[in-house]
């Protein structure tokens, strides 16, 4: 319909005025909203406590996982790599070498082990003095104990191993310690299960907010129709509901940073005596004011979307009859 | 300023709703529209509000074809026609005021305009003194003025009313028929679907009947 026959002051509105109803629709949806679901604060808190305790596990988790990680991070000083040199490599170049490798950054100390001290301490350990004694010549090469710094890590420490096994001196170079790269694994598997349980979770909550929402909507399945009849948009009708889904995953990521850092709180004092018992520096970190505000966050994000996949599937089919 | 070119509709089931229908309803008329129910009469309403489509025809609104109007556009073709419903439709737990002002703020007007403009249409049907209060303590005709607000708040060029006197007694039906010759007579083209005859003949308004979805007069 041509409205600007009728003149500017008919019912054609001002684009500044567009946007500040805009807003303001924005603030009545959301204020509405809150009302909704604060009207009934007892089924509005079991749907935040559901939310919050899907939410809760997977943070958690990873939570005590970046606990674990920091402190696996520290053990790797106990490193050492045996760099087994060639046997015609003699003493004087085997020292020198070592003093190259002593230079390096990722190095932190290296030490000497010439064959003649190995085998006097192979005889001495062993309990086969005889026997090395009655050797023609002796069998064990130049070794070299490197120490990496403590910031490597595994895949640093391999690769440190793979460049020092590659100068043309060395025989072998060994990571005597397999179990860095065993806990390296561990800790990628432990966190691929949090990403797994992670995933269900977040995709439960969106599921079970889709679900609150879709009967939100049917509760008001009137109001929809009038509201499209008088010639609301789609936009116009989702708000609320939008909004709606939003409290509903705000108040869920509260919940559920609150819920992990009491189960947090309470289970570090065990900890913590555990930790100090074993000589580690070990403790279990809580996700803080930013993690506790990215949980809240995520919540909220996660009702948006819940909202808007329940809005996008029933609200079309609500058509004025 | 409604325009039916030999519309047919049919719906679903096979039932024929309107059989190659054409009117034509004039700028700034008042219209009434009757027949028995089931006789087309609110079908006809519903292709103008684009709540139904027609299986043929073609039907124009304010020089708007609807045939070209898609989904996306039917929101703001309904907000420039104002609609009274025979059972109301309001929204029950919303005030009067936030029932009338609906329309207004699905169009975006500033807040200060609403109000200027919501207690003008509850002023007009006799309403201002009861803007607070909830629909349901409001009786069955002061709930139609409210309709009736809600309708005209918008300043629209184009009125329809289904069946709007339909649960009313005679006295109340007569008020509500006056209040549209009002806004009739400041020039909003008036559509109204009602089968009591004896108060729309007395009223003098062009009369378009509707007899198992044909039309059999069509006034003057």
């Amino acid at each position: 319909m041509s409205r600007s026959g009728r003149g500017a002051s008919h019912s054609r509105t001002q684009l500044g005025d567009r946007y500040r109803a805009w807003v303001h629709h924005h603030r009545l949806s959301a204020a509405d909203s809150l009302n909704r679901i604060l009207e009934r604060p007892f089924s509005s808190l079991l749907t935040w406590l559901v939310i919050g305790i899907a939410l809760a596990l997977p943070v958690g988790l990873s939570a005590t996982l970046q606990s674990a990680q920091a402190l696996s991070a520290r053990w790797d000083g106990g490193v050492q790599i045996s760099v087994f040199l060639k046997p015609e490599v003699s003493a004087e170049s085997a020292q020198s070498l070592a003093e190259q490798f002593d230079g390096r950054g990722d190095v932190a100390t290296v030490r000497f082990v010439s064959r003649e001290e190995a085998l006097a301490e192979f005889s001495l350990q062993s309990g086969l003095a005889d026997v090395v004694l009655s050797l023609e010549e002796n069998p064990l090469p130049n070794l070299v104990l490197v120490t990496p710094v403590a910031a490597l890590d595994a895949d640093a420490i391999a690769g440190l191993r793979a460049d020092l096994a590659g100068r043309e001196e060395v025989e072998e170079a060994v990571l005597d310690m397999q179990w860095v790269a065993r806990l390296a694994q561990l800790m990628e598997l432990g966190r691929r299960v949090v990403l797994v349980a992670g995933a269900l979770l977040v995709a439960g909550v969106v599921l079970i907010l889709g679900n609150t929402i879709r009967l939100a909507i049917e509760s008001r399945r009137e109001e929809i129709v009038i509201v499209k009849l008088v010639g609301g948009s789609n936009g116009f009708v989702r708000r609320p509901f939008l909004y709606t889904g939003l409290w509903y995953g705000v108040g869920g990521g509260l919940a559920a940073a609150i819920l992990v850092s009491v189960a947090l709180w309470f289970l570090s004092v065990p900890v913590d005596e555990l930790a100090r018992l074993y000589g580690s520096g070990f403790s279990l970190r809580g996700p803080g004011f930013i993690g506790a505000l990215n949980v809240v966050l995520l919540g909220g994000a996660l009702g948006l979307a819940g909202a808007w996949l329940a809005v996008s599937r029933h609200l079309s089919d609500i058509e004025p009859r | 300023m409604i325009t039916f070119d030999r519309v047919s509709m049919r719906y679903d089931e096979g039932h024929d709703a309107l059989r190659d229908v054409s009117v034509t309803i004039d700028p700034d008329d008042l219209v009434f529209l009757t027949g028995h129910s089931g006789a087309g009469k609110s079908t006809l309403l519903r292709l103008i509000m684009l709540m139904e489509r027609p299986t043929r025809g073609q039907v124009i609104v304010d020089g708007r074809n609807l045939q070209k109007v898609r989904r996306r556009g039917i929101p703001r073709h309904r907000r420039d026609i104002g609609v009274v419903f025979q059972n109301h439709r309001l929204l029950l737990d919303r005030t009067v005021f936030d029932n009338v002002a609906l329309p207004l703020t699905i169009s975006g007007y500033d807040h200060r305009e609403v109000g200027r403009r919501v207690r003008a249409a509850l002023d007009k049907v006799g309403l201002l003194d009861r803007e607070r209060a909830m629909p349901e303590v409001l009786s069955g005709g002061e709930q139609q003025r409210v309709g009736i607000a809600r309708a005209v708040v918008g300043r629209p060029r184009i009125l329809l009313a289904d069946e709007p006197t339909g649960n009313l007694d005679p006295a109340l039906s007569a008020e509500i028929m006056q209040l549209f010759e009002e806004f009739n007579s400041v020039g909003v083209t008036v559509l109204i679907a009602s089968h009591d005859l004896a108060l729309i003949s007395r009223l003098h308004h062009r009369i378009i009947t509707l007899r198992e979805g044909r039309i059999v007069g069509a006034g003057a």
